[in-house]
């Protein structure tokens, strides 16, 4: 049953045999749709420009040539780390992404804080008094809360809070400072100020959701064995909730959450839309609508890159952690 | 020079120097702000502005936009600009007079600078004509142009190839640059002046020009900064921002939200479903007006052999309520149509109106043997034109009453252009603003008979083909003469009306909101580039 280093090398090599094929597939589509999302000249050029001035900065950007020629051009380049230059930003797309990659993160980071921080006492609570009318009140919220799509939450905290109540700004990322070596909005109060709504807005997805899987965990865990074990015992019953039952309860939540995170950055595209929040997913979705090719495949392939080195990593996590998960391909 | 540092920082990328050094030059620019205002006596006023997009380089030749022309008449100043009432206003031209037929001589300004310290004189307006005439966005409108004679310093000709009636529309579009301040190589060794699509150039990220506002910081997508020019030659305006930031805010209700809770004081456009908001709102203002987009859709006769009969084409004219779909689903916000020109254009015909008249429009049908009616297919985009894809659905099922049968497809406009290119269905939808705010513009484009070689009807997608327009359309060109020439463009709107070339919708108003006390009905109009640096705040 022991596997030694040799194996986890092995399996290590696969697995990133695996991902680069992956990377490569996931290349070739994003390479291969961008005939199909529109003409990029006419995002370039003004409306009145000549037929013959369009089809030489065609001939000119090299859009006129076979697909397998521009995709073996984009490839080539592609190895050696350039995507290609963003035709709005006019920079390499890579650049103008991690450029925006900052304040995407400082949402999820909100968004996450928000989940936890609420998810876990709520959860809790609705596993232990099931029946009580808060409990109730939460689990109804919750559903209808898991049914509104994330930009009517955001548009309806907007008015709520920015237009009617006037507490809270209603657009943008607000001042950033670097005390630290990266430009954030997390170390001063009006970035902070500026991040409550679209975190708020991003969490409303995924809070409902969380409070019922703990709920549910947790209702599970109380039920077993050794909990009963540990009532039987005398345990002060904070001891038993939320030492022995919670811990066991938050194994199945973080796995999930894992996944999650990838559900997130898609939820980023639309609370980012609305509240004009400089990140990755406004710009992805300005680069749909502008026709930015190169932008469009660097946004794809850097995505699929997060999913790709997250399953990777926790799959390997996986193996040195439990013992029980047998790696694929010995004999046990 | 003051705006290389911020430019230079601008090339370098990371996102952390770059707000860094906006931070540290904004700071620098409030700083030098309050000492002047201090000393001046006058107080700092900062407007914060909030439009859908910004613009896309600060290159004013990059491309021919409703962004960048906005962005000229902030940073640059153009020879003679349009007033409200579509007449010439002297700018940086304080005179003109044709010299013959071909030529007219302008008198440049004196005593006006750029932003850099450089004196204006001739040469530079030589200099920003010739690359006018290599962008491959204006050089359209520069083509019945030979060039620029510089006579001497504050003197020079615009010498065309024909008589040409339209030289002043063009020279609205001439902001002269700073040509010494472009001359030269960046540090990437690239020549300043480059004019590149797609490229990082010199000049798309550094301006100098005369006009009201300096550009001390940008962050492309997410803001730009401006101070007033204290060297600013219009010394008679009444303007008194003193700063701009300015914001794209691409959804409708955030900058709706966005004005209504104070965090921004003017915003353009405003989306039709909020104007009733705003308007009726304590702390806003609204103001609106009659634009001049024309929203048509035209019948393809290639395509459909039943639409190169005058009478089917009148009777889906007749069909379509216009003023309906104005009232409807534009919500008043726009202007029903019976022609491609708005009032105030030269080709502006008053008899030309809407011409429902559902009764009429089956008798056509009747005569021209269709009573029974035909199937077609129809395209339109879903996010170019206010409203485009229920327009769409509504002209369809108007049809249906006459027992034209319509396939409907909508799509974004990045997926409609290159449909359209194709010509793609038998009816398609198109939008068109005149560059040059002339009548013969919208013929070039939109009805004269398709020719490759010259470009003309280049989105005449309908095919519609008259010899007398087309000869009409091209004697309008080299009229000097404004009432003959208004003359034969009417007769150009009467004819198409008559031939129902094609089905005309409405003209898109244009709305702004601002802030109590931010005065800007005084400096906005139907070009939607407001006059920013004659804007009051109180």
């Amino acid at each position: 049953m022991e596997s030694g280093p040799i194996d986890h090398l092995i399996f290590l090599g696969k697995r990133l045999l695996q991902a680069t094929l992956v990377m490569f597939v996931i290349s070739l589509i994003g390479f291969s749709i961008q005939d199909n999302l529109g003409d990029p000249l006419r995002e370039l050029l003004g409306q009145s420009v000549s037929e013959a001035e369009r089809q030489a900065l065609r001939d000119q950007m090299g859009l006129n040539d076979p697909f397998l020629v521009q995709y073996g051009r984009f490839l080539s380049k592609a190895v050696q780390g350039d995507l290609g230059d963003s035709y709005f930003f006019k920079r390499p797309a890579l650049d103008v992404i991690a450029d925006k990659f900052i304040a995407t993160l400082e949402l999820v980071i909100g968004a996450t804080l928000i989940i936890v921080f609420i998810s876990v006492p709520m959860g809790c609570y609705c596993a232990i008094k099931p029946n009580g009318w808060i409990s109730r009140a939460v689990m109804g919220i919750s559903i209808v809360g898991i049914s509104i799509p994330v930009f009517l939450t955001a548009i309806f905290c907007i008015y709520l809070f920015s237009v009617e109540l006037g507490w809270m700004p209603s657009f943008g990322r607000g001042e950033t400072t670097a005390p630290f070596g990266w430009e954030s909005g997390f170390f001063n109060v009006d970035g902070l100020v500026h991040l409550v709504l679209p975190s708020i807005s991003l969490a409303s997805i995924m809070l409902p959701l969380f409070i019922r899987l703990i709920r549910s965990e947790m209702m599970e865990v109380l039920e077993s064995e050794y909990i009963r074990f540990a009532w039987a015992k005398g345990l002060n019953k904070y001891r038993v909730w939320f030492l022995h039952a919670l811990k066991n309860t938050l194994l199945p939540v973080i796995t999930v959450g894992g996944v999650q995170i990838g559900t997130m950055l898609a939820y980023t595209i639309l609370t980012e839309t609305v509240f004009q929040w400089p990140g990755m997913g406004f710009l992805f979705l300005e680069a749909v609508n502008r026709v930015d090719t190169p932008l469009i495949i660097a946004y794809i392939i850097v995505v699929g890159l997060i999913f790709v080195v997250t399953n990777t990593v926790v799959d390997v996590i996986y193996t040195l952690v439990n013992p029980t998960v047998r790696i694929a391909g010995k004999a046990s | 020079m003051f705006i290389s540092k911020p430019g230079a920082v601008l090339d370098g990328g990371l996102s952390a120097r770059l707000s860094g050094a906006v931070k540290r030059i904004a700071t620098t620019a409030a700083v030098a702000t309050l000492c002047l205002a201090t000393a001046a006596g006058v107080q700092a006023k900062t407007l914060k502005m909030a439009y859908d997009a910004d613009p896309v380089s600060l290159d004013p030749h990059e491309q021919l936009s409703g962004g960048t022309l906005q962005l000229s008449h902030m940073v640059f100043d153009p020879l003679v600009r349009w007033t409200k009432e579509l007449t010439f206003e002297p700018r940086l031209a304080t005179k003109w007079a044709r010299v013959d037929d071909k030529t007219m001589r302008f008198t440049l300004r004196q005593g006006v600078t750029f932003q850099s310290g450089n004196p204006l004189t001739a040469e530079d307006v030589a200099w920003t004509f010739k690359r006018l005439q290599i962008s491959p966005d204006f050089k359209g409108i520069f083509d019945p142009f030979v060039g620029v004679t510089v006579v001497d310093d504050h003197t020079f000709d615009l010498v065309t190839k024909e008589p040409f009636p339209l030289v002043l529309h063009a020279a609205t579009y001439i902001f002269p640059m700073d040509s010494k301040f472009y001359t030269g190589t960046d540090e990437n060794g690239q020549p300043k002046d480059a004019l590149v699509k797609h490229g990082n150039t010199y000049a798309s990220t550094h301006a100098s020009g005369t006009g009201p506002f300096i550009v001390t910081a940008r962050e492309q997508g997410v803001r730009i900064d401006f101070k007033r020019f204290d060297g600013y030659w219009d010394k008679a305006s009444k303007g008194n921002v003193t700063d701009i930031v300015f914001t794209p805010i691409k959804e409708s209700p955030t900058r709706v939200a966005a004005l209504l809770s104070g965090d921004v004081d003017f915003i353009a456009p405003v989306p039709p479903t909020d104007l009733d908001r705003i308007d009726k709102n304590a702390g806003t203002d609204l103001v609106t007006m009659g634009g001049t987009r024309i929203i048509t859709f035209q019948m393809n006769q290639e395509r459909v052999a039943a639409f190169k009969d005058k009478r089917v084409r009148q009777a889906i004219v007749y069909a379509v309520n216009n003023e309906g779909i104005v009232q409807k689903i534009m919500k008043g916000f726009a202007t029903p149509a019976g022609q491609q020109g708005p009032k105030g254009y030269a080709g502006y015909k008053e008899n030309l109106k809407p011409r429902f008249d559902l009764a009429k429009a089956k008798a056509l049908m009747k005569e021209a043997g269709y009573e029974k009616g035909f199937s077609i297919t129809m395209m339109a985009p879903n996010n170019r034109y206010v409203n485009d894809a229920k327009i769409a659905e509504a002209v369809a099922s108007m049809l249906a009453r006459i027992n034209i049968k319509v396939d409907l497809k909508t799509m974004p406009k990045a997926q409609y252009w290159p449909k359209f290119d194709e010509r793609a269905a038998d009816m398609m939808m198109i939008g068109w603003h005149s560059d040059t705010e002339d009548s013969a513009n919208f013929s070039e484009f939109l009805t004269m008979t398709p020719n490759k070689d010259t470009g003309k009807g280049q989105y005449n997608s309908g095919n519609y083909s008259n010899a007398k327009v087309d000869e009409l359309v091209e004697k309008s060109l080299s009229m000097t003469d404004p009432a003959a020439r208004a003359a034969v463009l009417q007769e150009v709107e009467q004819i198409l009306y008559d031939d129902a070339a094609f089905v005309p919708l409405h003209w898109q108003n244009l709305a702004w909101a601002a802030k109590k006390g931010v005065h800007i009905k005084d400096v906005v109009n139907v070009m939607n580039f407001p006059y920013l640096g004659d804007l009051v705040i109180d």
